[in-house]
């Protein structure tokens, strides 16, 4: 019946010719298309060169330098190509994870009271002290670590230094945090609310594991930012050729410490990171040293692109495990 | 003595501060103070300084099911909303008059907002479930209220599933999430997890709006089954899903000032046959709204 109808239009409709060049402009179009589709195409792989020229450069000239000494040994003094730079790597997740334990709660904590008191003057300030934050040079971030940690105790040590990267790292968890808690249904807040719940309840079973994945992604991309820092550093942590922490720990045992003593007593140490080591390596008349520069900078690139990678992963599963 | 004599005066002075609203019959006979649930006396309501609800006096009845109607604006959620103190999350807000439950004043300083949430459930327009498994959605009020043995939460979600209808639908995937099932599901599973409470009242809000017509269908069906046990107070856009659920049903309407206000109360088949107020009849009938 309708086919019917359809075909009877179809043939009643006179058909109009002339008004518009289909074939012409068809090609004209085609044209413009495929230049500009060209022009995008171009100019995508231009951006992407000096990423891969980058990862392929310091893979190629690093990779010489990569053994298994490089990632067991500590440095065997300037001028000597054997010896690692495990002090480095050691120190690099020491101050990596202590800086998260320093600034991953208050941030989080932050946040909540940014989405939750968006129009109190303390959260308008929170929200500005964030963005003023994020745009201090790292370099005066280490020098309020020196200011407020160094001096006072007399000494550089991985505490001042993590507290410094703490610091630098604070407002890019609040922000992310923040922006991941706001898209929260509210509704869900208030589900629980209307149980009876408590708000801290509320915000630490139902509106954290709701938001998590992006939190974490958030958790994930400060770390990595920080743990290629150098500026901050070289005021805090300072550097330290012989810092091991398995070695701090057996002598710590040997002369009868607890365990949080050791503790105390290993983040009271100067310590070495990758970056760090790369710009002291770099500035070494020795070709040894200048490989094993190359060596540290292939190990952190590397390192950072699997935190962003774990980041991304932690994304899509815990985005499919709420999905169910 | 002394107990029995105590005992009496709280029950006169329980009376006595539980004003006497326009009185509600059922078929008739007028409804004894003690199968009232919610009284509410002269409230109202300030987003502010909006008004959204003024001079508000009703009594609704325990163990029935009471829609409120209206039309968009005319304040039927933020009343809905003053009978569990749900309005207390919006800043600056402020209520004037009362709201008794059980002859209780919820607004008064002495009262615990939390007990009063917990007697008095809300499920709301879009299914709301936490993101964890089906049986931590439900265990979710008891461990709240300090429930932590397994075999009594393991029965609770049991019984609390069941009284929702959606016992036999989960009971093999207690351990997924609440956020796979289908929409009319999760809105099962959220009366589910606000019967777990044991609630004396369940406050809807819109329940169904968001779901399609089958869904719609069993959550009406289990609002009759759950009506012998609870109270049911349901805002609705829908005045055929009013005149179909429930026994009561109020009518609100904004007055010259933009406030919300009653235009009238009775009972469903009264209100949608042979309304006393003119307005009433005209937006039941469809010549407004």
């Amino acid at each position: 019946m309708i086919t019917q109808a359809r075909s009877t239009l179809l043939f009643t409709t006179p058909i109009v010719k002339g008004f518009i060049q289909a074939k012409k402009g068809r090609q004209r179009r085609r044209a413009i298309n495929f230049f500009w589709l060209g022009i995008t195409g171009v100019v995508t792989v231009l951006a992407l060169v000096p990423l891969f020229w980058i990862i392929g450069y310091v893979a190629v000239k690093g990779a010489p330098a990569i053994n298994l000494a490089f990632f067991t040994e500590l440095p065997q003094g300037m001028g000597s190509a054997s010896g690692g730079v495990l002090n480095a790597i050691e120190g690099t997740v020491l101050l990596t994870v202590l800086s998260g334990l320093f600034a991953i709660p208050p941030g989080l904590l932050a946040a909540f009271y940014a989405v939750y008191h968006p129009n109190t003057w303390l959260g308008i300030a929170l929200r500005f002290g964030a963005d003023v934050l994020s745009g201090v040079p790292s370099i005066v971030i280490g020098l309020f670590g020196y200011a407020l940690v160094v001096k006072p105790a007399g000494h550089f040590s991985a505490l001042a230094g993590s507290i410094a990267l703490a610091v630098l790292m604070l407002p890019i968890i609040i922000r992310t945090a923040e922006e991941m808690i706001k898209l929260v249904p509210k509704n869900l807040r208030a589900g629980a609310l209307a149980l009876g719940s408590p708000e801290w309840r509320a915000a630490l079973q139902v509106t954290l594991p709701a938001a998590i994945s992006g939190i974490m992604t958030g958790f994930l991309l400060g770390l990595a930012r920080v743990s290629g820092e150098t500026a901050p550093l070289l005021f805090t942590s300072l550097g330290n050729d012989r810092f091991e922490i398995g070695r701090l720990v057996q002598a710590g045992f040997r002369s009868g410490q607890s365990f949080p003593e050791i503790l105390y007593n290993i983040i009271q140490q100067p310590v070495d990171s990758l970056p760090l080591t790369l710009y002291k390596y770099t500035q070494q008349p020795f070709p040894a040293q200048i490989q094993q520069a190359w060596g540290v900078a292939l190990v952190l690139i590397v390192l950072i692109l699997m935190f962003n990678i774990a980041a991304r992963y932690w994304v899509s599963r815990q985005a499919a495990k709420n999905r169910g | 003595m002394q107990t029995i004599s105590s005992t009496a005066g709280e029950v006169t002075s329980r009376e006595l501060r539980q004003p006497q609203s326009p009185l509600v019959t059922i078929k008739g006979e007028p409804l004894p103070l003690t199968s009232s649930k919610f009284v509410l006396s002269d409230l109202a309501f300030y987003y502010g300084k909006v008004q959204a609800l003024a001079g508000i006096s009703i009594t609704i009845p325990a163990n029935h099911i009471t829609a409120i109607i209206g039309p968009s604006g005319c304040g039927k959620s933020t009343l809905l909303r003053t009978l569990n103190r749900m309005n207390d999350l919006i800043p600056k807000t402020r209520i004037e008059g009362q709201v008794f439950l059980d002859g209780d004043d919820i607004y008064s300083p002495n009262v615990d907002v939390v007990d009063v949430r917990r007697r008095v459930g809300m499920v709301f327009q879009r299914p709301n479930p936490f993101p964890m498994s089906i049986y931590d959605n439900v265990s979710y009020g008891p461990r709240l209220y300090g429930v932590t043995k397994r075999a009594d939460l393991d029965q609770i979600v049991e019984f609390s599933l069941q009284q929702a209808a959606l016992w036999d639908e989960v009971k093999d995937k207690l351990t997924q999430s609440g956020m796979a099932l289908s929409g009319g599901q999760q809105q099962r599973l959220c009366i589910a997890r606000a019967l777990a409470v044991e609630p004396d009242a369940i406050l809807m809000d819109e329940p169904a709006s968001a779901l399609d017509p089958i869904a719609t269908l069993k959550i009406e069906e289990l609002m009759q089954t759950l009506k012998s046990s609870y109270t049911i107070v349901i805002v609705t856009h829908n005045m055929q899903q009013a005149a179909r659920v429930s026994e009561f049903t109020a009518f609100m309407m904004i007055d010259q000032n933009r406030a919300g206000t009653l235009v009238e109360f009775g009972e469903t088949a009264q209100i949608f046959t042979r309304p006393k107020n003119r307005q009433t009849e005209d937006y039941v009938t469809g010549r407004f709204g």
